[in-house]
């Protein structure tokens, strides 16, 4: 039976609901924790509760003693096969980073460090002889503020001698892309010198993380909650040893990752280590106090700033010198993160001069790694925050400043003084559209009149222009920066001889909807039903290669490689059709899933050519019978989105609280494919950049302990929170990609942290208050407005 | 996680859970809904032996009517609390704070009787339950007692319910005339209260008769802030002067500093949600 031929359907820009959501809204879901294997056993693993302590004994008698549990392994047990956790962005040829072991040996570097793992009949065996090993510590002293850090005072790691990890430097003057910056600082009009802080915050995805590892087949097969199993497939062979080729890698259903899973993490290699050492499948899940604990981090860098500018309020020059929190390892990109946001402090503007410097420092706390924007997040706070204290310095309308500084819609493409070249965008249309629907005037003028009332609930108007460089990435632009790997994705697609159509990709969503949105992409390219085509992915064996998901990469890079595939499927097809219809191939074209010879009726339809090659009765000579094909896709740029948000907040002066009264956001990120994914994308992506700016901060004790071990405590907002969104597009196609998409993963996240701060302070700034750290609690803002009294506002 | 081994008894009269606690020794917890016990055995903060749980026990729960006063089951969940008729008419200050708790899950298993017997500082329900007056019904192994509000909170974590007894009932006066308000101050909706403030007004011509202030997390108990209660008595219903009244609701207590607030702010914050509270029960 063939497939019945199709009308085009225009799948793209329809608001599909997602083939995902049925089974996970009705609880048929498939997470690692719900996996159970024939005679599995289960892991707990015992943590040091010291930041930092050389480890001196452990008495591992009584926990194997305890019923059910069949073994304990510490880090001197599996010392010589445990290898050492990857770091896979050296930054600098120097780069200095310790060992890190899965379990340690001698020495914990952080609170939370796996000291060994209980291996049980069950999970509640296991916990209960977590309580039973006894471990001797000798403390050392912690090193946990970055600008302690960077004076070597105390040493997160003795054995290195220094706490600085990398330093590393982009300059425009030297690197040819634009003017030495200390010329611009030295003549500079006006000269705004800033320190900001970025805290660190937790990325708290909704499932824990867990793995199971099957060692007992040929193949080790491991499922495990990840964003990238073919990467850590790589990583497991080359950090344990093992054949790649004997190593299998699935990523079931995975509850949101947010960069917190771009991981290879020590409890997947100790769950490797048991299964083998046990002959046994095992499980480890994490509970939500390890997952805070021991996952990896995000942000936390000390930014310290001078933006130079003229009285007309043209910029003339920018420097960055960074400080950045490592906590106590490199993990799999730790090192490059903040590299990733060097080439984004400059953002929408035309500055002739920009410096940047970064200082990568360990400290005794959990390491720190991707979190949903990686480096470009802090950077835009950066800048727009700055760019808004240049405005008060001038006097300036805070749009106006940004107006004058910004490349304009006709200067595209426009290479900026990193050396990026910004293929396309639109920033006066994006504005322009967000300011009227924020009304723009209204609001400002409201904020007079309650300024001058003293009302005690004072107004302010929040802006954020931003960019992002997205897409990740050109592979040669990732060896230049000497990271580990390329940045291409692959894509299979397949017609069955049904004419339903498999489309196997490299993206690796967990939560992203790829089985929707690529879906919707072929069904337009090859013209068959949405219903018709499959998405597989997550599993090493069915999806060979792939680069994963992450960077706001999937559609950019691997839906163009399913788009390349499908192309090439027809490029086949075509062959097949010119022969079944005894035409020329030049003579046939393919439309809405039908073949059809040039000014005729005579037509055949992919699902037909489907089951003749399927046949092979009747096939050119020399044609292999299989309408499959792959592609991949290396990008020749990063996609550059870009948008701009207001939000206008409210600030009641007499309890410091915070709300949000309006947030407009007018995103362009080229073409979409599903805009109710993008929507969620968008909602998403503001929560947890608002979250930065008022709720979360990871916080430790002078211990080193995380004194924000659970949700009491680390405050992620909820739907109560958070005000309903006014949310927008533009749309300047990227000319880099043939679909025009740029990404949308990481928008919200990245613009609506300084747009939020930006607006408290604008609201507060007249009543003396210049700067509040992030999270901008009630308390603090409260503190702050103490201090303007009493100081005057003289700060 | 995974909770320390624990033996389990769930009876269905006071009589029987006496006769169990008597039995089980120093190392038992009554579990009267979970919502704070549940967690902190999974984080084998607590790790009793023996768990007795309350939840059949049927004569704890329920409001009825007791002629002066109502008479609250102390299983009674927050959500029955929040809702019920004669908690509304008489007492709505209960049902204001029973309706701040947490989340809906919550307060569908946390019970009025866990909550105050909890005695976390910062809980909902200890505050109205000392501005309302109430007398909380404990039974023991000699029988029962009464305990008026203001003696039952004693420290963090502590109350006058000794080892061996249960708390079973909250008896509580019937208000009528009374305007009140729950003033709950939080960063995010589902948070422990950073401070808050229950209020009780009767107006009469024109004025304040009478007050009751109950502070939420302004010390290592509940607290009535008699001094504000004092100086609203007879004030004119007008914001300055209530304003000027609450400015001493920081007097005597003794607040904790944390990650939402020092002792200062909190002191501070004391004052705003105090004025804002009355203001409120009093309907300006």
């Amino acid at each position: 039976m063939t497939a019945t031929a199709q009308v085009h359907s225009n799948e793209v820009g329809k608001a599909r609901l997602r083939k995902e959501d049925a089974h996970l809204i009705t609880g048929r879901s498939r997470y690692t924790d719900n996996m159970v294997l024939p005679g599995m056993l289960h892991l707990a693993m015992v943590r040091s509760p010291y930041a930092h302590a050389k480890i001196t004994g452990i008495d591992v008698a009584a926990a194997k003693a305890s019923p059910g549990v069949m073994a304990v392994l510490t880090g001197a047990d599996v010392a010589a096969e445990q290898g050492s956790l990857p770091n896979a962005w050296p930054i600098t040829p120097d780069q200095k980073a310790p060992a890190h072991p899965s379990i340690a040996v001698d020495e914990v570097a952080f609170a939370g460090e796996v000291v060994a793992v209980i291996i049980a009949r069950s999970v509640a065996a296991a916990r209960d002889a977590v309580e039973l090993v006894d471990v001797n510590y000798e403390e050392l002293p912690v090193v946990l503020d970055l600008e302690e850090a960077f004076t070597d005072t105390v040493l997160a790691h003795p054995s290195l001698g220094t706490n600085l990890s990398a330093n590393w430097v982009f300059d425009s003057g030297e690197a040819g892309t634009g003017a030495p910056v200390e010329e611009a600082l030295a003549n500079a009009e006006v000269l705004i010198e800033r320190t900001f802080y970025q805290q660190r915050l937790i990325p708290s995805f909704m499932e824990p993380r867990s793995t199971v590892v099957d060692p007992t087949s040929e193949q080790l097969t491991m499922w495990t909650s990840t964003q990238i199993p073919h990467i850590l497939r790589l990583m497991l062979a080359l950090t344990l040893g093992i054949p790649e080729s004997k190593v299998r890698v699935v990523a079931p259903d995975v509850g949101g990752g947010f960069g917190g899973k771009l991981q290879v993490t020590p409890e997947e290699i100790i769950t490797v280590l048991a299964a083998r050492r046990m002959g046994k499948p095992c499980k480890y899940t994490e509970t939500r106090s390890e997952s805070l604990m021991a996952a990896h981090h995000g942000r936390a860098q000390v930014q310290r700033l001078k933006l130079s500018a003229t009285r007309e309020g043209i910029v003339t020059g920018f420097s960055v010198n960074l400080l950045a929190d490592m906590g106590a390892y490199l993990g799999l990109v730790t090192s490059g993160v903040p590299i990733l946001g060097a080439f984004m402090f400059n953002s929408i503007y035309k500055f002739p001069a920009y410096r940047f410097e970064c200082n990568n420092l360990f400290t005794n706390k959990a390491w720190t790694d991707a979190y949903r924007g990686a480096g470009r997040p802090e950077a835009t706070f950066a800048i727009e925050r700055i760019m808004d204290e240049l405005a008060v310095e001038l006097g300036m309308d805070p749009l106006e400043l940004r107006e004058k500084n910004w490349i304009k819609h006709e200067e595209f493409p426009f290479t900026t003084v990193c050396g990026l070249e910004y293929d396309s965008g639109n920033y006066e249309a994006a504005t322009a559209k967000a300011v009227e629907l924020f009304d723009y005037a209204g609001l400002r003028a409201e904020q007079l009149r309650r300024r001058n009332s003293n009302d005690p609930v004072q107004l302010g108007i929040g802006i954020s222009t931003f960019t992002e460089m997205c897409g990740l990435a050109p592979s040669r632009v990732l060896g230049s920066l000497a990271y580990g790997a390329g940045g291409w994705e692959h894509a299979q697609v397949r017609v069955l001889p049904t004419g339903n159509v498999e489309v196997v990709t490299g993206s690796s969503a967990h939560g992203q909807g790829h089985e929707t949105a690529w879906s919707q992409l072929v069904a337009d390219r090859l013209g068959v039903p949405f219903e018709n085509v499959e998405v597989l992915h997550g599993d090493t064996q069915v999806s060979q290669r792939g680069l994963d998901t992450y960077g706001s990469r999937s559609l950019t890079v691997g839906g163009m490689a399913v788009l390349a595939a499908a192309d090439k499927v027809i490029e086949k097809a075509k062959v097949v059709a010119a022969h079944l219809l005894e035409a020329s191939e030049d003579d046939i074209e393919f439309s809405a899933g039908n073949f059809t010879v040039k000014g005729t009726d005579t037509s055949t339809s992919l699902g037909e050519i489907a089951l003749a090659t399927f046949a092979a009765h009747n096939l050119p000579d020399g044609f292999e019978p299989n309408l499959d094909s792959d592609a991949t896709f290396d990008p020749v740029n990063f996609s550059f989105p870009h948008g701009t948000h207001l939000a206008a907040m409210e600030v009641d002066t007499e309890t410091g609280q915070v709300r949000i009264r309006k947030y407009v956001c007018v995103d362009d990120i080229g073409v979409v494919v599903n805009p109710m994914i993008v929507e969620g994308q968008v909602h998403g992506g503001l929560a947890q950049g608002i979250a930065q700016a008022l709720y979360e901060e990871a916080v430790y004790d002078d211990a080193g302990t995380l004194v924000t071990g659970s949700f009491v405590d680390y405050l992620v907002p909820s739907a109560p929170d958070l005000p309903h969104y006014i949310t927008d597009r533009t749309q300047t196609p990227s000319t880099t990609n043939q679909l025009g998409a740029k990404g949308v993963g990481e928008a919200g996240t990245i613009a609506s942290t300084p747009a939020i701060v930006n607006g408290v302070l604008d609201a507060i700034r007249h009543l003396g208050v210049r700067d509040i750290k992030m999270p901008c609690s009630p308390s603090r803002v409260w503190h702050a407005l103490e201090v303007a009294k009493t100081t005057g506002g003289a700060q | 996680m995974i909770p320390s081994p624990f033996d389990y008894a769930a009876p269905t009269t006071v009589a029987q859970a006496l006769d169990l606690l008597a039995d089980a020794g120093d190392d038992v917890k009554v579990l009267a809904g979970g919502q704070s016990l549940i967690p902190v055995m999974k984080l084998r903060m607590a790790d009793p032996t023996m768990v007795v749980d309350l939840g059949r026990i049927s004569e704890l729960t329920g409001v009825t009517d007791d002629g002066d006063s109502l008479l609250i089951g102390a299983m009674t969940p927050h959500h029955v609390i929040a809702k019920d008729l004669l908690i509304a008419t008489y007492a709505p200050l209960l049902a204001q704070a029973a309706a701040t708790v947490a989340d809906p899950q919550v307060r569908h298993r946390g019970t009025l009787g866990g909550a105050l017997v909890h005695a976390d500082p910062a809980g909902d329900m200890p505050a109205p339950v000392l501005a309302l007056d109430a007398t909380l019904v404990v039974a023991g192994p000699h029988g029962e007692r009464s305990i008026a509000a203001a003696d039952f909170f004693q420290g963090y974590f502590t109350t006058a319910v000794q080892e061996g007894e249960i708390l079973t009932h909250i008896r509580i006066p019937k208000y009528v005339g009374w305007g009140s308000h729950y003033e709950k101050f939080t960063r995010v909706a589902q948070q422990w209260s950073i401070v808050a403030v229950a209020a009780m007004v009767r107006v009469e011509g024109g004025a304040i008769a009478a007050a009751r202030i109950g502070l939420t997390n302004m010390a290592s108990t509940p607290l009535r802030a008699r001094g504000v209660e004092a100086a609203l008595a007879g004030c004119a219903l007008e914001a300055d002067a209530i304003a000027t009244a609450c400015a001493q609701a920081a007097d005597g207590t003794e607040p904790a500093s944390d990650l939402n607030g020092d002792a200062a702010y909190r002191r501070h914050l004391s004052q705003v949600l105090t004025k804002r509270a009355v203001l409120s029960a009093a309907g300006l």
